[in-house]
Protein backbone atom coordinates (compact mmCIF):
# COMPACT_ATOMS: atom_id res chain seq x y z
CA UNK A 1 0.00 0.00 0.00
CA UNK A 2 2.99 2.73 1.29
CA UNK A 3 4.07 1.53 -2.74
CA UNK A 4 0.54 2.73 -4.41
CA UNK A 5 0.67 5.88 -2.20
CA UNK A 6 4.54 7.08 -3.26
CA UNK A 7 3.53 6.29 -6.86
CA UNK A 8 0.30 8.62 -5.85
CA UNK A 9 2.56 11.15 -4.95
CA UNK A 10 4.77 10.90 -7.93
CA UNK A 11 1.80 10.91 -10.37
CA UNK A 12 0.60 14.11 -8.52
CA UNK A 13 3.62 15.93 -9.07
CA UNK A 14 4.22 14.94 -12.80
CA UNK A 15 0.74 16.24 -13.11
CA UNK A 16 1.17 19.14 -11.24
CA UNK A 17 4.10 19.98 -13.51
CA UNK A 18 2.10 19.55 -16.82
CA UNK A 19 -0.68 21.51 -15.54
CA UNK A 20 1.43 24.53 -14.03
CA UNK A 21 2.38 26.52 -17.43
CA UNK A 22 -1.09 26.33 -18.60
CA UNK A 23 -2.43 27.52 -15.09
CA UNK A 24 -0.03 30.60 -14.79
CA UNK A 25 -1.35 31.55 -18.85
CA UNK A 26 -4.82 31.29 -17.79
CA UNK A 27 -4.24 33.27 -14.83
CA UNK A 28 -1.94 36.19 -16.63
CA UNK A 29 -4.32 36.84 -19.22
CA UNK A 30 -7.64 36.14 -17.43
CA UNK A 31 -6.12 38.70 -14.61
CA UNK A 32 -3.27 41.00 -16.10
CA UNK A 33 -4.91 41.18 -20.07
CA UNK A 34 -8.84 40.89 -18.93
CA UNK A 35 -8.55 42.03 -15.58
CA UNK A 36 -11.59 40.63 -14.64
CA UNK A 37 -12.43 37.90 -11.87
CA UNK A 38 -13.49 34.46 -12.72
CA UNK A 39 -17.58 34.50 -12.59
CA UNK A 40 -18.51 30.83 -10.11
CA UNK A 41 -14.32 31.33 -8.92
CA UNK A 42 -14.55 29.00 -6.29
CA UNK A 43 -16.98 26.42 -8.37
CA UNK A 44 -13.95 26.30 -11.04
CA UNK A 45 -11.14 26.34 -8.76
CA UNK A 46 -13.18 23.14 -6.99
CA UNK A 47 -13.41 21.94 -10.30
CA UNK A 48 -10.11 22.23 -11.07
CA UNK A 49 -8.69 20.66 -8.64
CA UNK A 50 -10.63 17.51 -9.54
CA UNK A 51 -9.08 17.53 -12.88
CA UNK A 52 -5.88 17.23 -11.42
CA UNK A 53 -6.51 14.82 -9.08
CA UNK A 54 -8.58 12.91 -11.23
CA UNK A 55 -5.77 12.80 -14.12
CA UNK A 56 -3.31 11.77 -11.38
CA UNK A 57 -4.88 9.01 -10.22
CA UNK A 58 -6.23 7.89 -13.69
CA UNK A 59 -2.47 7.75 -14.71
CA UNK A 60 -1.61 5.85 -11.27
CA UNK A 61 -4.03 3.32 -12.03
CA UNK A 62 -2.90 2.84 -15.31
CA UNK A 63 0.65 2.58 -14.35
CA UNK A 64 -0.83 -0.34 -12.08
CA UNK A 65 -3.49 -1.93 -13.83
CA UNK A 66 -3.31 -2.09 -17.80
CA UNK A 67 0.38 -0.87 -19.33
CA UNK A 68 2.57 -3.59 -18.03
CA UNK A 69 0.03 -6.00 -18.92
CA UNK A 70 -0.34 -4.68 -21.98
CA UNK A 71 3.41 -4.36 -22.76
CA UNK A 72 3.39 -7.58 -21.74
CA UNK A 73 0.76 -9.32 -23.65
CA UNK A 74 2.38 -7.14 -27.19
CA UNK A 75 5.62 -9.15 -26.48
CA UNK A 76 4.00 -12.28 -25.91
CA UNK A 77 1.59 -12.11 -28.91
CA UNK A 78 4.22 -10.91 -31.22
CA UNK A 79 7.06 -13.50 -30.23
CA UNK A 80 7.43 -16.47 -32.99
CA UNK A 81 7.07 -19.22 -30.90
CA UNK A 82 3.14 -17.44 -29.87
CA UNK A 83 2.90 -17.24 -33.67
CA UNK A 84 3.78 -20.60 -35.46
CA UNK A 85 4.81 -23.08 -32.62
CA UNK A 86 7.70 -24.00 -30.93
CA UNK A 87 11.03 -24.01 -32.40
CA UNK A 88 9.56 -21.37 -35.66
CA UNK A 89 11.76 -18.85 -36.57
CA UNK A 90 10.66 -15.74 -37.57
CA UNK A 91 11.49 -15.80 -40.79
CA UNK A 92 9.57 -18.49 -41.62
CA UNK A 93 6.13 -17.18 -40.48
CA UNK A 94 3.96 -16.03 -43.79
CA UNK A 95 2.15 -12.52 -43.01
CA UNK A 96 -1.58 -13.86 -41.97
CA UNK A 97 -0.43 -15.82 -39.04
CA UNK A 98 0.17 -12.95 -37.51
CA UNK A 99 -3.67 -12.76 -37.32
CA UNK A 100 -3.81 -12.64 -33.56
CA UNK A 101 -1.87 -9.57 -33.38
CA UNK A 102 -3.83 -8.06 -35.97
CA UNK A 103 -7.04 -8.38 -33.84
CA UNK A 104 -5.56 -7.74 -30.44
CA UNK A 105 -4.30 -4.64 -31.69
CA UNK A 106 -7.65 -3.83 -33.62
CA UNK A 107 -9.51 -4.49 -30.35
CA UNK A 108 -7.14 -3.07 -27.77
CA UNK A 109 -6.78 0.35 -29.49
CA UNK A 110 -10.51 0.39 -30.42
CA UNK A 111 -10.91 0.23 -26.45
CA UNK A 112 -8.54 2.43 -25.01
CA UNK A 113 -9.95 5.36 -27.39
CA UNK A 114 -13.31 4.92 -25.89
CA UNK A 115 -11.73 5.29 -22.38
CA UNK A 116 -9.55 8.67 -23.58
CA UNK A 117 -10.30 11.61 -21.31
CA UNK A 118 -9.54 14.38 -24.08
CA UNK A 119 -12.35 12.23 -26.49
CA UNK A 120 -14.69 12.31 -23.52
CA UNK A 121 -14.63 15.87 -23.43
CA UNK A 122 -14.84 16.79 -27.20
CA UNK A 123 -17.57 14.45 -27.43
CA UNK A 124 -19.73 16.29 -24.52
CA UNK A 125 -18.92 19.34 -26.27
CA UNK A 126 -20.01 18.62 -29.23
CA UNK A 127 -23.61 16.99 -28.27
CA UNK A 128 -24.11 19.79 -26.40
CA UNK A 129 -23.32 22.40 -29.49
CA UNK A 130 -25.29 20.10 -31.57
CA UNK A 131 -28.13 20.31 -30.22
CA UNK A 132 -28.29 16.94 -29.26
CA UNK A 133 -28.18 15.96 -33.32
CA UNK A 134 -24.52 14.51 -32.75
CA UNK A 135 -24.75 12.50 -29.71
CA UNK A 136 -21.59 11.41 -28.04
CA UNK A 137 -21.50 7.77 -27.44
CA UNK A 138 -21.87 7.18 -31.14
CA UNK A 139 -19.56 9.56 -32.16
CA UNK A 140 -16.97 8.18 -29.64
CA UNK A 141 -17.51 4.37 -31.08
CA UNK A 142 -17.20 5.58 -34.97
CA UNK A 143 -13.79 7.27 -33.88
CA UNK A 144 -12.59 3.96 -31.83
CA UNK A 145 -13.55 2.03 -34.76
CA UNK A 146 -11.98 4.43 -36.87
CA UNK A 147 -8.71 3.67 -34.55
CA UNK A 148 -9.10 0.27 -34.72
CA UNK A 149 -9.23 -0.05 -38.25
CA UNK A 150 -5.82 2.21 -38.60
CA UNK A 151 -3.54 0.32 -35.61
CA UNK A 152 -4.65 -3.22 -37.20
CA UNK A 153 -3.78 -2.13 -40.60
CA UNK A 154 -0.26 -0.23 -39.35
CA UNK A 155 0.58 -3.71 -37.75
CA UNK A 156 -0.41 -4.94 -41.15
CA UNK A 157 2.40 -2.34 -42.82
CA UNK A 158 5.04 -3.37 -40.43
CA UNK A 159 4.96 -6.95 -40.90
CA UNK A 160 4.93 -6.17 -45.06
CA UNK A 161 6.69 -3.73 -44.72
CA UNK A 162 4.81 -1.45 -46.80
CA UNK A 163 5.94 2.37 -46.91
CA UNK A 164 3.77 4.62 -44.96
CA UNK A 165 3.77 7.54 -47.41
CA UNK A 166 1.87 5.60 -49.83
CA UNK A 167 -1.00 4.98 -47.37
CA UNK A 168 -1.00 8.93 -46.16
CA UNK A 169 -1.61 9.56 -50.18
CA UNK A 170 -4.44 7.37 -50.29
CA UNK A 171 -6.26 7.97 -47.01
CA UNK A 172 -5.74 12.08 -47.06
CA UNK A 173 -7.15 11.68 -50.73
CA UNK A 174 -10.03 9.60 -48.97
CA UNK A 175 -10.44 12.66 -46.45
CA UNK A 176 -10.41 15.13 -49.48
CA UNK A 177 -12.91 13.39 -51.10
CA UNK A 178 -15.24 12.74 -48.30
CA UNK A 179 -15.26 16.14 -47.25
CA UNK A 180 -16.89 17.44 -50.43
CA UNK A 181 -19.86 14.35 -49.93
CA UNK A 182 -20.24 14.71 -45.90
CA UNK A 183 -22.98 17.13 -44.70
CA UNK A 184 -21.07 20.62 -44.30
CA UNK A 185 -21.25 20.65 -40.35
CA UNK A 186 -19.28 17.42 -39.38
CA UNK A 187 -16.80 18.05 -40.86
CA UNK A 188 -15.12 20.59 -38.35
CA UNK A 189 -15.66 18.33 -35.52
CA UNK A 190 -14.38 14.98 -37.68
CA UNK A 191 -10.53 16.76 -38.53
CA UNK A 192 -10.61 17.56 -34.61
CA UNK A 193 -11.88 13.94 -33.72
CA UNK A 194 -8.13 12.89 -35.40
CA UNK A 195 -6.14 14.57 -33.38
CA UNK A 196 -7.63 13.64 -29.86
CA UNK A 197 -7.43 9.99 -30.18
CA UNK A 198 -4.30 9.35 -29.77
CA UNK A 199 -3.28 10.57 -25.80
CA UNK A 200 -3.11 9.28 -22.54
CA UNK A 201 -4.26 5.53 -23.16
CA UNK A 202 -3.71 4.31 -26.62
CA UNK A 203 -0.10 6.04 -27.15
CA UNK A 204 1.61 3.45 -24.77
CA UNK A 205 -0.11 0.26 -25.57
CA UNK A 206 0.26 0.80 -29.41
CA UNK A 207 3.65 1.90 -29.07
CA UNK A 208 4.52 -1.00 -27.38
CA UNK A 209 2.25 -3.47 -30.25
CA UNK A 210 4.75 -1.73 -32.42
CA UNK A 211 8.08 -1.81 -31.26
CA UNK A 212 7.28 -5.67 -30.32
CA UNK A 213 6.54 -6.62 -33.82
CA UNK A 214 9.33 -3.94 -35.46
CA UNK A 215 11.54 -6.14 -33.28
CA UNK A 216 10.32 -9.52 -34.39
CA UNK A 217 9.49 -9.17 -38.32
CA UNK A 218 13.31 -10.19 -39.96
CA UNK A 219 14.39 -6.96 -41.90
CA UNK A 220 12.70 -4.18 -39.91
CA UNK A 221 14.16 -1.70 -37.68
CA UNK A 222 12.29 -0.51 -34.30
CA UNK A 223 13.63 3.07 -35.33
CA UNK A 224 12.06 3.37 -38.79
CA UNK A 225 9.26 1.21 -39.23
CA UNK A 226 7.43 1.79 -35.44
CA UNK A 227 6.91 5.11 -36.02
CA UNK A 228 3.60 5.97 -38.42
CA UNK A 229 1.46 4.14 -36.48
CA UNK A 230 0.26 7.23 -34.73
CA UNK A 231 -0.20 9.20 -38.66
CA UNK A 232 -2.46 6.50 -39.29
CA UNK A 233 -4.35 6.54 -36.41
CA UNK A 234 -4.49 10.49 -36.62
CA UNK A 235 -6.38 9.96 -40.02
CA UNK A 236 -8.75 6.96 -39.90
CA UNK A 237 -11.15 8.73 -37.40
CA UNK A 238 -11.76 11.75 -39.50
CA UNK A 239 -12.34 9.19 -42.56
CA UNK A 240 -14.69 7.34 -40.25
CA UNK A 241 -17.16 10.20 -39.18
CA UNK A 242 -17.57 11.78 -42.50
CA UNK A 243 -18.41 8.17 -43.60
CA UNK A 244 -20.75 7.61 -41.00
CA UNK A 245 -22.37 11.07 -41.24
CA UNK A 246 -22.52 10.10 -45.13
CA UNK A 247 -24.11 7.05 -44.64
CA UNK A 248 -27.07 7.89 -42.11
CA UNK A 249 -27.88 10.97 -44.14
CA UNK A 250 -28.15 8.30 -47.14
CA UNK A 251 -30.05 6.09 -45.15
CA UNK A 252 -32.17 8.63 -43.64
CA UNK A 253 -33.33 9.78 -47.42
CA UNK A 254 -34.13 5.85 -48.60
CA UNK A 255 -35.95 5.48 -45.52
CA UNK A 256 -37.83 8.90 -46.25
CA UNK A 257 -38.57 7.85 -49.55
CA UNK A 258 -39.82 4.00 -48.90
CA UNK A 259 -42.27 5.90 -46.51
CA UNK B 1 -25.76 12.55 -10.61
CA UNK B 2 -22.02 10.80 -8.78
CA UNK B 3 -24.11 7.47 -9.09
CA UNK B 4 -24.50 8.26 -12.88
CA UNK B 5 -21.20 9.27 -13.65
CA UNK B 6 -19.91 6.24 -12.19
CA UNK B 7 -21.93 4.08 -14.34
CA UNK B 8 -21.11 6.21 -17.64
CA UNK B 9 -17.09 5.97 -16.41
CA UNK B 10 -17.38 2.25 -15.74
CA UNK B 11 -18.51 1.49 -19.29
CA UNK B 12 -16.00 3.58 -20.67
CA UNK B 13 -13.24 1.92 -19.36
CA UNK B 14 -15.49 -2.10 -19.41
CA UNK B 15 -13.95 -2.72 -22.91
CA UNK B 16 -10.50 -2.14 -21.96
CA UNK B 17 -11.24 -4.89 -19.13
CA UNK B 18 -12.60 -7.24 -21.76
CA UNK B 19 -10.14 -7.26 -24.23
CA UNK B 20 -7.20 -7.63 -21.96
CA UNK B 21 -9.18 -10.56 -20.01
CA UNK B 22 -10.44 -12.81 -23.34
CA UNK B 23 -6.95 -12.15 -24.74
CA UNK B 24 -4.94 -13.24 -21.71
CA UNK B 25 -7.19 -16.38 -20.70
CA UNK B 26 -8.30 -17.60 -23.81
CA UNK B 27 -5.40 -16.40 -26.43
CA UNK B 28 -2.17 -16.33 -24.08
CA UNK B 29 -3.81 -18.87 -21.75
CA UNK B 30 -1.82 -17.54 -18.71
CA UNK B 31 -3.52 -16.24 -15.30
CA UNK B 32 -3.16 -12.51 -14.84
CA UNK B 33 -0.24 -11.68 -13.22
CA UNK B 34 -0.63 -9.61 -9.73
CA UNK B 35 -4.09 -9.71 -9.84
CA UNK B 36 -4.83 -7.63 -6.44
CA UNK B 37 -2.29 -4.95 -8.21
CA UNK B 38 -4.52 -4.87 -11.16
CA UNK B 39 -7.65 -4.39 -9.68
CA UNK B 40 -6.55 -1.30 -7.19
CA UNK B 41 -5.34 -0.38 -10.34
CA UNK B 42 -8.67 -0.27 -12.08
CA UNK B 43 -10.72 1.10 -8.91
CA UNK B 44 -8.44 4.14 -9.37
CA UNK B 45 -8.72 4.29 -12.93
CA UNK B 46 -12.43 4.59 -12.66
CA UNK B 47 -12.46 7.13 -9.62
CA UNK B 48 -10.06 9.23 -11.76
CA UNK B 49 -11.66 9.50 -14.72
CA UNK B 50 -15.26 10.10 -13.13
CA UNK B 51 -12.92 13.18 -11.45
CA UNK B 52 -12.16 14.76 -14.27
CA UNK B 53 -15.17 14.70 -16.19
CA UNK B 54 -16.47 16.14 -13.08
CA UNK B 55 -13.88 18.84 -12.99
CA UNK B 56 -14.12 19.58 -17.25
CA UNK B 57 -17.85 20.46 -16.17
CA UNK B 58 -16.89 22.42 -13.37
CA UNK B 59 -13.77 24.17 -14.28
CA UNK B 60 -12.33 23.72 -18.07
CA UNK B 61 -15.28 24.02 -20.23
CA UNK B 62 -16.43 27.68 -18.35
CA UNK B 63 -12.84 28.70 -18.05
CA UNK B 64 -12.57 28.09 -21.82
CA UNK B 65 -15.32 29.50 -22.81
CA UNK B 66 -15.37 32.33 -20.20
CA UNK B 67 -12.15 33.62 -21.54
CA UNK B 68 -13.29 33.47 -25.23
CA UNK B 69 -16.29 35.37 -24.19
CA UNK B 70 -14.38 38.05 -22.52
CA UNK B 71 -11.65 38.55 -25.31
CA UNK B 72 -14.70 38.64 -27.75
CA UNK B 73 -16.37 41.74 -25.80
CA UNK B 74 -12.59 43.10 -25.16
CA UNK B 75 -12.37 43.59 -29.01
CA UNK B 76 -8.76 43.34 -29.11
CA UNK B 77 -7.33 41.29 -31.44
CA UNK B 78 -3.56 41.38 -30.99
CA UNK B 79 -4.19 40.47 -27.50
CA UNK B 80 -6.71 37.20 -28.24
CA UNK B 81 -3.84 36.31 -30.91
CA UNK B 82 -1.23 36.48 -27.72
CA UNK B 83 -2.96 34.57 -25.29
CA UNK B 84 -4.19 31.73 -28.27
CA UNK B 85 -0.31 31.54 -29.11
CA UNK B 86 0.63 31.49 -25.31
CA UNK B 87 -1.90 28.91 -24.44
CA UNK B 88 -0.77 26.88 -27.52
CA UNK B 89 3.16 27.00 -26.78
CA UNK B 90 2.71 26.62 -23.00
CA UNK B 91 0.77 23.83 -23.00
CA UNK B 92 3.09 21.88 -25.42
CA UNK B 93 6.75 22.68 -24.72
CA UNK B 94 6.50 21.67 -21.21
CA UNK B 95 4.07 18.15 -22.57
CA UNK B 96 6.06 15.04 -21.04
CA UNK B 97 5.15 12.73 -24.25
CA UNK B 98 6.96 15.53 -26.08
CA UNK B 99 10.29 15.71 -23.78
CA UNK B 100 9.95 11.84 -24.35
CA UNK B 101 9.77 12.20 -27.97
CA UNK B 102 12.39 14.68 -28.20
CA UNK B 103 15.20 12.59 -26.44
CA UNK B 104 14.27 9.13 -28.03
CA UNK B 105 15.02 11.48 -31.54
CA UNK B 106 18.09 12.90 -30.52
CA UNK B 107 19.60 9.46 -29.06
CA UNK B 108 18.70 8.31 -32.53
CA UNK B 109 20.86 11.06 -34.36
CA UNK B 110 23.84 10.58 -32.80
CA UNK B 111 23.70 6.79 -33.10
CA UNK B 112 23.49 6.85 -36.75
CA UNK B 113 26.35 10.11 -36.68
CA UNK B 114 24.24 12.38 -38.59
CA UNK B 115 25.97 16.17 -38.93
CA UNK B 116 24.72 19.87 -37.99
CA UNK B 117 22.99 20.12 -34.25
CA UNK B 118 23.40 16.74 -31.58
CA UNK B 119 22.07 15.49 -28.76
CA UNK B 120 20.52 17.86 -26.01
CA UNK B 121 20.83 20.87 -28.66
CA UNK B 122 19.01 19.31 -31.11
CA UNK B 123 16.22 17.97 -28.75
CA UNK B 124 15.72 21.08 -27.45
CA UNK B 125 15.43 23.10 -30.72
CA UNK B 126 12.57 20.17 -32.03
CA UNK B 127 10.79 20.87 -28.78
CA UNK B 128 10.51 24.28 -29.49
CA UNK B 129 10.02 24.07 -33.19
CA UNK B 130 7.00 21.87 -32.03
CA UNK B 131 5.89 24.57 -29.17
CA UNK B 132 6.24 27.65 -31.74
CA UNK B 133 4.34 25.25 -34.32
CA UNK B 134 1.36 24.60 -32.08
CA UNK B 135 1.33 28.05 -30.97
CA UNK B 136 1.14 29.32 -34.69
CA UNK B 137 -1.39 26.89 -35.43
CA UNK B 138 -4.09 28.01 -32.27
CA UNK B 139 -3.29 31.50 -33.52
CA UNK B 140 -4.14 31.36 -37.06
CA UNK B 141 -6.64 28.78 -35.97
CA UNK B 142 -8.49 32.08 -34.04
CA UNK B 143 -7.71 34.17 -36.80
CA UNK B 144 -9.90 31.55 -39.08
CA UNK B 145 -12.57 31.81 -36.55
CA UNK B 146 -12.88 35.96 -36.36
CA UNK B 147 -12.70 35.54 -40.09
CA UNK B 148 -14.97 32.69 -40.81
CA UNK B 149 -12.77 30.97 -43.07
CA UNK B 150 -13.63 27.59 -43.99
CA UNK B 151 -11.31 24.86 -41.91
CA UNK B 152 -11.24 22.20 -45.32
CA UNK B 153 -9.23 24.31 -47.58
CA UNK B 154 -6.25 25.17 -44.82
CA UNK B 155 -6.32 21.42 -43.60
CA UNK B 156 -6.69 19.74 -46.72
CA UNK B 157 -4.35 22.00 -48.46
CA UNK B 158 -2.02 21.76 -45.34
CA UNK B 159 -1.71 17.77 -45.41
CA UNK B 160 -1.09 18.21 -49.48
CA UNK B 161 1.77 20.19 -48.55
CA UNK B 162 2.89 17.88 -45.90
CA UNK B 163 2.80 15.11 -48.36
CA UNK B 164 5.07 16.91 -51.14
CA UNK B 165 6.84 18.02 -48.33
CA UNK B 166 7.64 14.18 -47.31
CA UNK B 167 10.06 13.28 -50.22
CA UNK B 168 11.92 16.12 -49.83
CA UNK B 169 12.48 15.66 -45.83
CA UNK B 170 15.37 13.09 -43.80
CA UNK B 171 14.18 9.99 -43.14
CA UNK B 172 14.22 10.48 -39.36
CA UNK B 173 12.89 13.96 -39.92
CA UNK B 174 9.18 12.42 -41.59
CA UNK B 175 9.21 9.67 -38.68
CA UNK B 176 9.13 12.58 -35.88
CA UNK B 177 7.02 14.56 -37.87
CA UNK B 178 4.52 12.61 -38.05
CA UNK B 179 4.24 11.94 -34.88
CA UNK B 180 4.90 14.73 -33.24
CA UNK B 181 0.91 16.02 -34.69
CA UNK B 182 -0.32 13.45 -32.59
CA UNK B 183 1.51 13.76 -29.50
CA UNK B 184 0.84 17.27 -29.31
CA UNK B 185 -2.76 17.23 -28.20
CA UNK B 186 -3.10 16.26 -24.79
CA UNK B 187 -5.63 15.52 -21.85
CA UNK B 188 -5.83 19.66 -20.57
CA UNK B 189 -4.88 21.34 -23.52
CA UNK B 190 -7.66 19.40 -25.76
CA UNK B 191 -10.95 20.57 -23.46
CA UNK B 192 -9.78 23.82 -22.73
CA UNK B 193 -9.18 24.53 -26.78
CA UNK B 194 -12.32 23.24 -27.94
CA UNK B 195 -14.15 25.09 -25.00
CA UNK B 196 -12.56 28.53 -26.27
CA UNK B 197 -13.32 28.10 -30.37
CA UNK B 198 -16.68 27.00 -28.89
CA UNK B 199 -16.89 29.89 -26.53
CA UNK B 200 -15.15 32.60 -29.72
CA UNK B 201 -17.76 31.45 -32.13
CA UNK B 202 -20.96 31.69 -30.12
CA UNK B 203 -19.85 35.24 -29.36
CA UNK B 204 -19.01 36.90 -32.96
CA UNK B 205 -21.77 37.41 -34.78
CA UNK B 206 -22.31 35.42 -38.06
CA UNK B 207 -19.99 32.16 -36.66
CA UNK B 208 -21.77 28.93 -35.96
CA UNK B 209 -20.38 26.77 -33.35
CA UNK B 210 -20.61 23.96 -35.76
CA UNK B 211 -19.09 25.24 -38.23
CA UNK B 212 -16.21 27.25 -36.58
CA UNK B 213 -16.05 26.40 -33.39
CA UNK B 214 -14.39 23.17 -34.45
CA UNK B 215 -11.09 22.57 -36.05
CA UNK B 216 -8.18 24.56 -33.74
CA UNK B 217 -7.16 20.57 -32.39
CA UNK B 218 -6.95 19.91 -36.41
CA UNK B 219 -4.91 22.49 -36.78
CA UNK B 220 -2.77 21.79 -33.47
CA UNK B 221 -2.52 18.35 -35.12
CA UNK B 222 -1.41 19.38 -38.62
CA UNK B 223 1.02 22.17 -38.22
CA UNK B 224 3.77 20.49 -36.40
CA UNK B 225 4.38 17.91 -39.12
CA UNK B 226 4.89 20.89 -41.42
CA UNK B 227 7.40 22.65 -38.67
CA UNK B 228 9.40 19.52 -38.18
CA UNK B 229 9.74 18.40 -41.74
CA UNK B 230 11.24 22.18 -42.47
CA UNK B 231 12.67 21.65 -39.30
CA UNK B 232 14.29 18.47 -40.83
CA UNK B 233 15.47 19.97 -44.35
CA UNK B 234 17.44 23.09 -42.78
CA UNK B 235 19.57 21.47 -39.55
CA UNK B 236 19.88 18.47 -42.21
Amino acid sequence: MSLLATSLTQGLAETVRAVVPIGVILAVFQFAVLRRRVPHGRRVAAGAVMVVAGLALFIVGLEAALFPIGRTMAEQLTSPEFLAGPGAVAADISWWQYYWVFLFAAAISLATTLAEPALIAVGLEAEDVSGGTVRAWPLRVTIAIGVGVSVALSMWRIVVGAPLFAFLLVGYTVVAVLTMLAPRSIVPLAYDSGGVTTSTVTVPIVTALGLGLASTVPGRSELEDGFGVIALAVMFPMIAVMGYARLSVALGRRSRRQR
Amino acid sequence: MAARATGETLRDVAPVVAVVAVFQLLVIREPFPELGKTLVGLVAVVAGLTLFVQGLRLALFPLGDGMATSFARKGSVPWLLAFAFALGFGTTVAEPALIGVADEAARARDLSGADGLRGGDYAVALRYTVAVSVGTAIAVGVIRIVRGWPIHRIIIGGYAIALALTPLAPDDAVGIAYDAGGVTTSTITVPLVAALGIGLSRSIRGRSPMLDGFGLIALASLSPILFVLVFGMVVG
